[in-house]
């Protein structure tokens, strides 16, 4: 109840804000349609409540994207292009391949940096400027790019294609926080047990799986959690400037051709709830594994 | 032959500050199953000499043979163990674990490696302990669960920096009466550093005072204590006259300090 309750207050202020931005937004148009009907000097409540329920809203309010989220994922066949699980699904498996990738990309690098001091001189640089490109402007170059490359010289038919070169847009943004975070990690034992191990003429392998590789346990986890909301967004953005027909990109896009400014929102929920799941799966997998490692319970 | 044996040793860190001598020729023979202290004030290079021993710091000048070899060979042989003035504890290893460390390093048979955990942790009276984590434990079980550690492989030598430094007087008095008995019945060889009067004469049989700036040896003191030693032996006139000559040597090397300033 004292975590919810704080949760719940700040939840009531969203949604008070958001039903009286809705009034404002959807003014203009709800005059325009009272002035075409002829209909003058409407009561402020009807006012409110037709505000409330455009079709074509501006600003959606939240029991209208409630219900379109509902009736996209609850009222749908799930295999059926209409159905925002079928697209979420799309989304999931770019995200995961990519973070999936992007992770053991970024460990690998992070491996590479902390052994070698020609590799941190040299790769580092060049880790920080990957992320300074816009990903709005390298995605189209990535998908229509590796999506040739894998249908032409590759051979690979179009889906596994497609969710190929999306996955690379995620593994590009995700290798990032993880290879910071697994640097930091990787230097993190103190003096204390690097000199204990080399008292024992451990060996660099084993100074690895002994203590680096445990030492950066924790800071894994906290760049995971980053790395995997970064494939997300990955995903969604290469999903964007393709002409994609599935996922959750897709959908934002087409909601934004044809003005289904409520369809929007009801992805970007779905977007969100996506997110959500997965920090709470990456949660989930490092308590299991604090819990296994002998952690003080928190 | 000598366990530990260093001839006009010296050793200079090199810092932003410029070149500070840690190490001004010590030259020190340890022999076989002997209790040696090291006492002095922060600064007189006591933990440095263990450590050039250990082969964790290199000499600038002089020679050093541990066992007869280089510093390195003797490492490389796992001549010695070495407690470090924290636990240093894996903190995701339970305490067996953390003992059988040094084993699968060294690359014991899994039997031979639960053997030497149960007579070690033993030994230093934590039996029962062996799944508990070290956050489970009081810092002096700690200290004791590093101690089996280094103990766990056939190693003549120990090593001991401060070991008991950071913990309060009463479980420190009850750590050095198990000390004691430890080295009796191992027989092995201990270098221990301290900067406690007490504790160096309560333990040792030989005490080396040292002074700062440069870090040399003050004095070294051979203490005719019996081996077998009741704590309340620190009530003794022999005591309290060893503790006496170990305080004038340290008055010694600090008076030296004032001049210098």
């Amino acid at each position: 109840m004292s975590r919810a309750f704080p949760i719940l207050v700040v939840l009531l202020a969203s949604l008070a804000l958001w039903y009286a931005a809705a009034i404002g937004l959807n003014a203009p148009w709800q005059r325009d349609v009272y002035g075409r009907a002829g209909l003058k000097d409407v009561p402020f409540g009807q006012f409110v409540a037709d505000t409330w329920n455009q079709d074509k809203p501006v600003m959606p309010t939240p029991h209208q994207v409630a219900a379109e989220v509902w009736k996209a994922t609850m009222l749908v066949a799930p295999n059926k292009p209409r159905s925002l699980l079928f697209h979420a699904w799309v989304t999931f498996s770019a995200t995961a391949l990519g973070f999936g990738l992007g992770s053991l990309l970024g460990i690998g690098l992070a491996i590479l940096i902390v052994h070698n001091e020609a590799m941190n001189r040299s790769l580092m640089p060049w880790i920080v400027a990957s992320q300074t490109i816009p990903i709005l402007a390298l995605a189209p170059l990535i998908v229509v790019i590796g999506f040739n490359i894998f249908t032409g010289t590759l051979g690979i038919p179009t889906d596994p294609a497609r969710l190929m070169s999306k996955a690379i847009i995620s593994a590009y943004l995700s290798f990032f926080p993880v290879a910071v975070g697994m640097v930091k990690g990787l230097r993190s034992p103190e003096p204390i047990q690097l000199d204990l191990l080399h008292t024992y003429n451990a060996r660099p392998w084993q100074v690895f799986w002994k203590l680096r590789w445990p030492s950066s346990v924790p800071f894994l986890f906290a760049s995971l959690k980053v790395g995997v909301v970064a494939s997300l967004v990955g995903a969604i953005v290469g999903e964007l400037p393709t002409g994609a027909v599935a996922g959750l990109g897709a959908r934002l896009l087409a909601g934004s051709y044809y003005s289904q400014t409520t369809q929007i929102w009801a992805a970007l929920a779905v977007a969100s709830i996506l997110a959500a799941l997965l920090v709470a799966a990456v949660g989930l997998v490092e308590k299991l594994v604090n819990r296994a490692m002998g952690a003080r319970p928190a | 032959m000598s366990v530990v044996s260093a001839e006009h040793l010296s050793l200079t860190f090199k810092t932003n500050d410029g070149d500070v001598l840690a190490l001004s020729d010590v030259t020190l023979d340890i022999e076989k199953g002997e209790f040696v202290s090291f006492i002095g004030p922060s600064g007189c290079g006591k933990t440095t000499f263990l450590r050039t021993i250990a082969d964790l710091e290199q000499p600038s000048s002089g020679t050093l043979r541990v066992n007869g070899q280089t510093p390195e060979a003797a490492r490389k042989a796992r001549a010695y163990g070495y407690v470090f003035q924290a636990p240093a504890l894996y903190p995701w290893r339970s305490i067996e674990k953390n003992v059988a460390l040094p084993l699968e390093i060294m690359g014991y048979p899994a039997a031979e490696q639960a053997e030497r955990i149960a007579r070690t942790l033993d030994l230093v009276n934590l039996s029962g302990f062996e799944k508990k984590f070290p956050w489970q434990l009081s810092g002096g079980m700690q200290q004791r669960a590093s101690i089996a550690r280094a103990l766990a492989f056939d190693a003549d030598l120990l090593l001991m920096d401060e070991p008991f430094g950071a913990l309060d007087e009463i479980v420190r008095d009850h750590l050095n009466s198990e000390l004691l008995k430890l080295w009796a019945t191992t027989g092995k060889t201990i270098c221990f550093v301290t900067h406690s009067i007490p504790e160096a004469v309560y333990l040792s049989t030989r005490i080396v005072v040292m002074s700062p700036r440069p870090g040399r040896v003050a004095d070294i003191i051979e203490s005719k204590l019996p081996r077998d030693r009741p704590l309340d032996i620190r009530e003794s006139p022999q005591f309290l006259e060893i503790a006496a000559r170990v305080r004038e040597g340290l008055r010694a090397g600090h008076s030296y300090d004032e001049e210098a300033v």
